[in-house]
């Protein structure tokens, strides 16, 4: 099976504080630590194993500028064949249908039976998968929490809903599915395993090579802008406790007995 | 401007965002006129049950559509709805399914997950929305003028007020084909039931990413124990596989409701705090002072929940004697 893999270099919030700039124009990003998208590195995982079990390849493709090649050699040192950069100034700024069309010009370079993005990523607006699906006219699930290989054509998956509870469906390939986190558990990569991929040449496509129009992407093709950043006030927040470790757990516990907290 | 709603609907029930909708369409134009879209099988109850609060409910009611399912509304829609329309959803699981595709089908704007309606200055709407698991909003602009499908979050235009438009039903059944899919839903497995049903907890001890390692998930039920009470946990603990999903707090896990909540490394992201209900006294630990959930907390702490919660179980074990 030929997979794809589209996955995205963003600021890692478990380890930063992300502050809003003195302009609001955008976050603080000097001295930020990125990392792959969380679910996008569950979607690579989840690639390679089906690779595993049929056979097949695994490429992986990000659209960014030339930091995300770090990026895509992590998801190769994982297991995943090919990478791929799409790399443009015209791209910047670009909202999920501009990505998506950038994303779908390169699919249709390839030939790929099985395209995975993570469910959502950094802005939190869960919307590029569906949209490539819908570009490409072909079958799309989102969430998906399990995927079984039924045959060359057909695979089962599950959808993460509410509640716990889990959608089931058969779809056909080919096929774009969003990953939901949990869905495996993505392996450990290693500096060793980083640095085998070092060296492997990694085909940076821009623009003209995909053959897009310019004026369908990036800031000159987005119907949604982003206009300002800013820390929203929200009424009176919690009320801070304060001291040394020893007074902080004094005060905890008053407050928890008196709430009824402590059975 | 034309405003479409997409209800949700359950066991013949409406979902509670089919009031906000509602109101969220109230608030993008005041002079709009608004319809519900209400798909099914068997919905006339929900018709009428949100009626009042719309213009005018079309109703699609078709054996086919038992199930809601976003492949095939993706595809029914853009034949139902005016070109330019302007289609708000709540976001979640069903929207982020048929939501994106649709906007690309219909060729209009997308805009997901709002949290609040600034206005609308011609066509250009103005929208609030979080980024970086809700720690910055941003304002965005729509560019409405070839329509627009809006998620909106739930709950963030709940209200008491409900708006009174007294709608009447349309029953557009026969305008909808069932288009052909390449996805055939077959069952949804209901979740499996763990030891503890923590949705009728009183108390919660609940821990998040900030716990970093599997081996340290004992203090929390170490602290959990002393106080009397059951533990839970976010999203990340569950992916992880350090407790069972049974255990976890929010939109995709188990909505709860104690009196008291502590959040223990648990950052606040919106679908955590979806699954928390009736406002419980809540305590958080965090050591990023920045974190979403000392905004919803009442006691905050800033600090490492590794140092501080074996020396509160300690103390919660010295007052117990």
């Amino acid at each position: 099976m030929e997979i794809l893999v589209c996955v995205k270099r963003v600021p890692d919030t478990s380890e930063n504080e992300i502050e809003v700039n003195s302009e609001g124009s955008d976050i603080e990003r000097d001295d930020l630590v990125y990392s792959v998208n969380e679910w996008d590195n569950y979607a690579v995982e989840e690639a390679i194993q089906i690779k595993d079990k049929v056979g097949g390849n695994v490429t992986v493709m990000a659209i960014g500028d030339d930091e995300s090649e770090e990026v895509l050699r992590r998801e190769m040192a994982m297991g995943a064949d090919n990478g791929i950069l799409l790399s443009d100034e015209a791209f910047e700024k670009s909202d999920g249908r501009g990505l998506a069309t950038i994303l779908k010009a390169a699919v249709e370079k390839g030939n790929y039976d099985l395209i995975l993005t993570g469910a959502q990523s950094d802005s939190g607006a869960a919307q590029t998968g569906a949209m490539l699906a819908a570009m490409l006219d072909r079958p799309f699930a989102s969430l998906v929490n399990l995927i079984e290989v039924i045959d060359d054509n057909t695979l089962k998956i599950g959808r993460e809903i509410d509640g716990g509870n889990q959608e089931m469906h058969e779809i056909k390939l080919p096929c774009v599915l969003s990953i939901q986190t949990g869905i495996n558990e993505p392996r450990y990569v290693g500096i060793r395993g980083i640095r085998k991929v070092a060296s492997v040449e990694i085909p940076t496509m821009g623009a003209s090579d995909l053959g897009i129009d310019t004026a369908t992407v990036g800031d000159a093709g987005a119907k949604t802008k982003c206009i300002d950043y800013f820390v929203p006030e929200m009424g009176e927040g919690a009320e801070m406790i304060e001291g040394d470790t020893d007074e902080i757990v004094e005060k905890l516990v008053e407050i928890l007995k008196a709430k009824g907290g402590i059975k | 401007m034309q405003i479409f709603a997409y209800i949700i609907n359950k066991n013949g029930k409406a979902d509670d965002t089919a009031l906000e909708l509602a109101l969220a369409a109230k608030k993008l134009n005041s002079d709009a006129q608004v319809t519900a879209i209400v798909a099914g099988s068997g919905v006339d109850s929900v018709c009428q049950e949100i009626s009042a609060a719309y213009n005018e409910v079309w109703k699609i009611d078709n054996a086919a559509l038992a199930y809601p399912d976003g492949e095939i509304m993706g595809k029914i829609l853009p034949k139902l709805l005016p070109e330019n329309a302007v289609l708000l959803l709540a976001h979640e699981y069903l929207a982020m399914d048929m939501a994106p595709g649709l906007a690309i089908r219909m060729n209009s704007a997308y805009i997901a997950d709002v949290t609040d309606i600034e206005g609308v200055d011609g066509n250009v709407a103005k929208l609030i929305r979080q980024e970086f698991s809700g720690m910055v909003s941003t304002h965005n602009t729509c560019d409405m003028s070839d329509g627009a499908i809006i998620t909106i979050r739930p709950g963030v235009f709940a209200s008491e007020e409900t708006p009174s438009a007294g709608g009447s039903v349309v029953d557009k059944s026969g305008d909808v084909d069932i288009p052909e899919t390449n996805r055939k839903y077959l069952e949804t497995v209901e979740a499996e039931v763990g030891d503890v049903d923590i949705s009728n907890s009183e108390v919660l001890v609940s821990v998040g990413r900030g716990i970093e390692e599997e081996d340290n998930i004992e203090i929390i039920k170490e602290l959990a124990e002393a106080m009397g009470v059951d533990y839970s946990c976010s999203r990340p603990i569950v992916d992880a596989k350090w407790m069972e999903k049974s255990r976890q707090v929010g939109t995709s896990g188990k909505t709860v409701k104690p009196k008291v909540y502590m959040a223990l490394g648990i950052s606040g992201a919106f679908q955590h705090l979806g699954g928390i209900k009736g406002s419980p006294f809540m305590v958080a630990i965090n050591k990023n002072p920045k974190a979403p959930i000392f905004q919803v907390a009442d006691i905050g702490v800033e600090g490492d929940i590794l140092e501080i919660v074996p020396e509160l179980t300690e103390k919660v074990n010295e007052l117990k004697g």
